[in-house]
């Protein structure tokens, strides 16, 4: 049995954890168990070396194969499997196929839930409300109902004028 | 500006002495977010100038906070080595942040609690930081920095996705929740190792003194958050302070229980951890820290009367590498500097009597059983 993370030595080191209700099993040569602490309990988390070397097998599945670069940074799918990192925000969306599995693996989601900068919701409230307002419009003006109709067209105009008037770009996959 | 980021610093002395809730056994309690420039590339792949460029629109803002009033702030390619490492010791830097140069900055307040690092592993990784266990404070005073930058600055955001972070690891919120937990008791009783095994299964990492890839020096260990997305920032430092408190539950049985079960072993433990510290001519910063550990627990328990612990927790600080070189004139070598702090030790334990078996007990009960 070859070494999980050299991939080169014998393993002779075997560690087996529950990690979330599954069992996670991890074998590992005398040298990349010393590397990663094995031997010292008291520094070592096998949560970490799981998600390192999950993120290094996952990096490989990707359908669009490790040609694939982002046209901002330049960033390739080989780059992310050395470093486990991405090259720029947009990266995210170049490589969102490859990643999915990965954070399905490494977080309780793959939705965010916390927090949204205060102009962003703002924002898509006002997006929002513009869509139903719109709605509300198309509707009036079918029953010939141009009274309505008139007021609704006001309020869309200046909920365009608001939105348009806040300094923010907004972000892509909302 | 002309002062040192030596002048700046709390005087360790001071610095020991601030209090907060459970501090017996959490030392300390911090918030970090993780945040970067929608326009940029991230610090790893960047080029210098993208660097430099993000550098001087984050200092400006984050120097422009009312928390930043009065601070330090500077690029890590000003600092020499010795006050990076002091950085590192007093646990306001990461070691990856000491080990930057050009293109990377620190901003620190008045108090040491708000310490932000620019172009880390991300272009901001702001930090709260607080004595004894208060994670919800922390969180609630970095979230209100968080949304004053918010305002002026362009953070890589998606609705999806959240935080967008170099690391994928820290994508959502960008959040990392910790405390630094004093933990002899587990450690002495041979529990440790299940305690962190519990740890983990429930998705908190358990580290050493240093963060990531340390050890657990002194029996000190960093609890945090591993998941990022999918949870909100209030989620998880409830979660957290949960597994804390438990922690604290299970740390204080372990010392009762070897006070009455083991009482021997125990002040065994003490009294030679004082005897080596109080006495010795030549002693490295790893086995001060796992002596002084034993110190603390002693103090603790009350068999140092009349000792503050912060006179621990001072000499946790100023025993460690660049803070033992910071008062001395010449560059010392490692082996010279073991000297230093056996001469430095002794000289502040002299008026420390040893251990006593109970404040009303006097001397004569610490005769160690042989087995």
């Amino acid at each position: 049995m070859l070494c999980n993370v050299c991939k080169e030595n014998e393993a002779t080191v075997h560690l087996t954890q529950m990690i979330e209700g599954k069992i996670k099993k991890v074998d590992l040569c005398e040298t990349c168990s010393k590397s990663k602490g094995v031997d010292d309990p008291t520094g070592f988390s096998l949560a970490d070396l799981l998600l390192g070397l999950s993120a290094a097998q996952e990096a490989e599945l990707p359908t669009a194969g490790p040609g694939l670069a982002c046209p901002q940074c330049g960033h390739t799918q080989a780059d992310f499997k050395k470093s486990g990192r991405l090259g720029c925000p947009r990266c995210y969306e170049v490589f969102r196929e490859g990643l999915e599995g990965l954070l399905k693996s490494m977080h309780k989601g793959t939705k965010h839930v916390g927090k949204v900068p205060l102009m962003l919701q703002e924002n898509r409230t006002m997006k929002e409300r513009l869509k139903s307002l719109q709605g509300k419009l198309e509707a009036a003006v079918s029953r010939e109902d141009f009274e309505s109709a008139a007021i609704l067209r006001d309020e869309i105009k200046q909920t365009h004028d608001r939105l348009e008037s806040t300094p923010v770009t907004q972000p892509e996959g909302s | 500006m002309s002062t040192t980021i030596h002048d700046f610093l709390i005087p360790a002395g001071e610095a020991a002495k601030r209090t907060g809730p459970a501090d017996k056994i959490v030392l300390s309690s911090r918030v970090r977010l993780a945040r970067n420039l929608r326009q940029f590339p991230f610090p790893g792949t960047g080029k210098k100038g993208d660097r430099l460029k993000v550098l001087d629109v984050l200092r400006p803002a984050v120097e422009g906070l009312p928390q930043m009033a009065e601070r330090f702030s500077d690029t890590l390619e000003n600092l020499s080595p010795m006050d990076k490492q002091i950085l590192v010791e007093r646990h306001l830097v990461s070691r990856e942040h000491a080990a930057k140069g050009a293109g990377s900055g620190l901003v620190l307040n008045r108090e040491e609690t708000l310490c932000v690092m620019i172009n880390e592993e991300d272009h901001l990784r702001m930090q709260s930081l607080r004595p004894g266990l208060q994670l919800r404070e922390a969180w609630h005073s970095l979230d209100k920095v968080d949304s004053a930058l918010e305002g002026t600055l362009d953070f890589a955001f998606s609705f999806d996705l959240g935080y967008l972070t170099a690391c994928p690891t820290n994508l959502g919120t960008g959040i990392r929740v910790s405390a630094m937990l004093h933990l002899p008791g587990l450690v002495l009783s041979e529990q440790i190792n299940q305690i962190i095994q519990a740890v983990n299964k429930l998705g908190l990492a358990v580290r050493g003194l240093y963060g990531e890839g340390t050890e657990a020096l002194g029996n000190v260990f960093q609890v945090s958050n591993q998941m990022t997305l999918g949870e909100t920032e209030g989620d998880i430092v409830e979660r957290i302070n949960k597994v804390l408190a438990q922690l604290i539950d299970h740390e204080e049985n372990a010392r009762g229980s070897l006070l009455e079960k083991k009482p021997s072993m125990l002040f065994n433990h003490i009294g030679r951890a004082y005897g080596i510290v109080a006495n010795a001519h030549c002693i490295s910063s790893k086995e001060t820290m796992n002596l002084l550990s034993l110190m603390r627990l002693g103090v603790d328990m009350g068999l140092f009367p009349g000792v503050q612990r912060s006179l621990v927790d001072e000499l946790f600080i100023t025993t460690q590498p660049a803070h033992l070189q910071l008062g001395l004139s010449e560059k010392l070598s490692a082996e010279e500097r073991d000297l230093a702090r056996a001469d430095m030790l002794r000289e502040r334990l002299k008026l420390v009597q040893r251990p006593t078996r109970s404040a009303s007990n006097g001397g004569g009960a610490e005769k160690a059983s042989k087995t």
